[in-house]
């Protein structure tokens, strides 16, 4: 651990004050400051014995459930009268909420909001979570890596490939073993990687043994330099099984390769039931049930996932006893419908790849039309711990069972979690769902993310929370935090729902309320 | 914590790098993809140079002995304590270099394997550049108003590789009156602790209408420490004015005398003084033709 990091964790809480001069956290230069002054960034400074953040605290409009455009406003210090757009359904996110590790006072906000009735608190602060990683899913069939291969940034290892899930590839990345346990360059380029990819920037992404893949939440996989388009239909025999219809008489056999399953409509049960005729194919591959074939070739970056840039390669020779003829039609399609190709047989039974015809263009269009855009998805994953735990309520495990009960909605700069069941409070989110640029890291290193506590405020005092710093909206917006930055409002994501009213209608639903 | 950023300003052609204190604009020129990998190598390079420097940081803010040069890890707190190392028979610390080694620093990593006919990283006035052969980069200074040039061109055989400018009215700490005091010399570094000297220099010891602060007080874990460094300077005859910029100019003709500058240009209360043959003395053409026209 670095020297820096050193102090970072140990700065207690009697050092932050030096005289009238405080010490700022926004950057590794940790600048004391005195009243009146700022930092030597001139970005953050001392008022009043109070750093100051130029950045605005990010509260979120949440549109009426009717809808209607949603206004952004931006409140500056002092200026901000409230007489600007307001829905009444706001909520102050902990992004730029500032933090207080180590925690040992309460979070930066601990907001009240009454919700049909019920007076809701909640609790805002940005955790740092020293356990924590992403789990990346990459819509593509093509090969990118073994399960367990090791994925690099800038060099350094910060995760591996794991287990894959239909039509995409999956990463799991970080975690504290890269951030803290190995040398401080793998921790670096673990905490860069992490933090780039859950502000949704594009991280360039090495798997040993495999491809090299550009990753950026909510956009297309760029894999070896080219960028996927779609995810399959299905597999090889699923494909088959869907659109052998449509290529009823149009053709005389069709060959879907697929890394995994390759179909062949001839022999496969859906061809048979619509009478397709023998055409005596020969498939070079491990036949599993008729008309469908594993391990036609390895997986790769060619045909369907394979390493097949000639189709024909799978082939074997043609059987005139089964069927094959002089002028038979073969079309050969990968899963997306990307790749294609038509062939006739020639009088010594050879496949001769001719223009591809109009009447099966619409076959091809389909798979493709059935393909859904290929995706990175990028959740962030993170344990908030006993430290973050304490700055919500003087007994840190009742929160925790309060989550688990259901009793506290968890979301992370305002979009919803899903909170993993057992012990502790180990939560995923999407993070094309949290406003951009919300996370943040610690040199430790760790990430800092948005973390908020919403639950009735009853609860929150039984719970033993810090009843005392209960605080409005309004006042936060008014008179904002310890960091005294301006407080910028922002259209929440659409989607979100609104945090106090989703914590009360589960809690109804749930009997809990 | 806030991280490294890096964003494309407005005209598209220059890049805005900024972590924590450090605020750079940088440009190249020359072909499109050498152009491109340099910008690549300069965000790379600065991903690290804020938290190395800061991992060094009480040491590089304790005096350098001209006597007793200390090692650094990083390269850039290097740079910092070589360039002050000619300087430290005074009171100097290697911060007094900080802005231009950083450029230096971004500026090297950016040329390293590349070649560009021309390129500067702009540390808040303080610049490093890359002049190609026969190549001339103009730079804007600070000569307000007084009749001289306020553009400089720097051409590839005049050897500067390195403009800063210091003063009181600036971000950093001075411990003299000089509004601005521009150092053209062979690296970013070397300009930068030059100008905080010669700026120190630019004085009128006691002076009553000079007002002057404790840095502790006004920063506490400034390297300045208890030196008393300007805040306000109210008026002064010209013959006050004249004589500290000549207090200044003996520093500057020494350094440059030496060897360690180019040149320098001298500014306060509207007056400037000129140090070197670099064409800063040369009258503005554009300026002279608009009074031409008036």
């Amino acid at each position: 651990m670095s020297e820096l990091a050193e102090r970072f964790e140990t700065h207690d809480p009697g050092e932050k004050q030096v005289a009238e001069k405080i010490r700022c956290d926004a950057c590794p230069v940790m600048c004391y400051i005195a009243d009146g002054r700022t930092g030597a960034c001139d970005r953050y400074g001392n008022v009043g014995g109070r750093i100051v953040r130029m950045d605005p605290l990010t509260i979120l409009d949440h549109a009426a459930e009717t809808g209607g455009a949603v206004v952004p406003f931006v409140a500056e210090g002092e200026a901000w009268g409230g007489e600007l757009v307001n829905t009444g359904r706001r909520f102050v996110t902990a992004i730029g909420a500032g933090t207080t590790y180590p925690d040992y006072k309460p979070a930066p906000f601990i907001v009240s909001q009454e919700v049909e009735g019920v007076d809701l608190v909640t609790v805002v602060t940005e955790g740092i979570f020293s356990y924590c990683g992403v789990k990346v899913k990459i819509d593509t069939d093509r090969h990118i890596g073994d399960e367990t291969a090791i994925v690099r940034s800038e060099g350094e290892a910060i995760g591996h490939v794991t287990t894959g899930e239909y039509g995409s590839q999956m990463l799991s990345l970080g975690g504290v073993h890269h951030l803290t346990g190995g040398s401080k360059a793998e921790g670096r380029a673990t905490c860069d990687a992490l933090l780039n990819l859950c502000n949704r920037k594009p991280v360039e992404l090495a798997i040993d043994g495999g491809a090299t893949v550009i990753v950026e939440a909510g956009k297309a996989p760029v894999i070896d330099g080219k960028v996927e388009h779609r995810m399959r239909v299905g597999c090889g025999s699923a494909t088959i099984g869907m659109f052998a219809t449509q290529w009823r008489g149009l053709v005389d056999e069709v060959v879907v390769v697929d890394d995994h399953i390759t179909g062949v409509v001839s022999e496969h049960q859906a061809g048979k039931v619509l009478g397709w005729e023998d055409t005596g194919i020969k498939i070079i591959g491990r036949r599993s049930t008729p008309g469908r074939y594993f391990k036609v070739s390895e997986p790769g970056l060619g045909w369907g996932g394979t390493t097949i840039s000639d189709p024909l390669s799978i082939l074997g020779d043609w059987n005139a006893k089964k069927g094959a003829r002089p002028g038979l039609s073969l079309l050969m399609v990968s899963t997306t419908g990307e790749q294609f190709a038509y062939y006739e047989l020639d009088n010594d039974l050879k496949p001769v790849e001719k223009p591809f015809p109009d009447r099966l263009q619409k076959s091809v269009g389909l798979i493709e039309d059935n393909c859904e855009p290929a995706l990175c998805t990028v959740l962030f994953i993170g344990g908030a711990g006993g430290s973050l735990r304490a700055g919500v309520t003087e007994n840190p495990v009742n929160l925790t069972r309060s989550v688990q009960g259901l009793k506290t909605y968890v979301t992370v700069g305002g979009a919803p979690v899903y909170v993993w069941p057992g012990g502790g409070i180990t939560l995923m989110v999407d993070v094309t769902r949290v406003p951009e640029g919300a996370f943040g890291y610690v040199p430790t290193p760790a990430l800092v993310a948005p973390i908020e506590f919403t639950l009735r405020r009853d609860d929150y005092v039984r719970l033993g929370g810090y009843e005392k710093e209960i605080r409005s909206v309004e006042d936060i917006l008014a008179r904002g935090g310890e960091y005294l930055n301006p407080r910028q409002g922002t259209g929440a994501p659409v989607d979100n729902p609104w945090p106090p009213l989703a914590q009360l209608r589960r809690a109804a639903a749930n009997g809990a309320g | 914590m806030n991280s490294p950023q890096a964003h494309w300003l407005a005209d598209g052609r220059r890049l805005h790098l900024n972590h924590g204190p450090i605020d750079l604009i940088v440009e190249t020129f020359g072909s499109e993809d050498e152009r491109r990998a340099a910008y690549e190598q300069a965000v790379a390079r600065f991903q690290t140079i804020l938290i190395e420097l800061v991992e060094e940081l009480p040491e590089l803010r304790l005096p350098a002995f001209f006597l007793a040069p200390r090692d650094f890890a990083s390269q850039t707190a290097r740079r910092m304590e070589a360039a002050v190392m000619p300087l430290a028979e005074c009171f100097i610390t290697p911060m007094a270099a900080v802005a231009g080694s950083v450029a230096d620093e971004i500026l090297g990593a950016m040329l390293s394997g590349r070649r560009l006919d021309r390129a500067y990283v702009n540390n808040g006035g303080d610049s490093a550049l890359h002049l190609g052969r026969n190549q001339s980069m103009t730079v804007a200074i600070a000569g307000t108003g007084n009749g001289m040039a306020d553009r400089v061109t720097i051409r590839a055989e005049d050897g500067v590789r390195g403009v800063a400018t210091s003063g009181w009215r600036g971000r950093s700490f001075s411990l003299g009156i000089a509004d601005a005091v521009t150092v053209l010399a062979r690296t970013g570094a070397a300009a930068d602790a030059a100008a905080t000297l010669i700026a120190n220099a630019v004085d009128l010891p006691g002076h009553p209408s000079i007002t002057r602060v404790s840095a502790r007080d006004l920063s506490p874990d400034s390297d300045l420490g208890e030196q008393l460094v300007t805040q306000n300077v109210g008026a002064l005859s010209p013959i006050e004015v004249d004589r500290a910029l000549d207090n200044g100019l003996v520093v500057a003709e020494d350094f440059r005398r030496r060897g360690l500058i180019a040149a320098s240009a001298l500014f306060l209360a509207g007056e400037a003084r000129i140090c070197g043959s670099v064409a800063l003395a040369t009258p503005n053409k554009h300026q002279a033709k608009e009074t031409a026209h008036a």
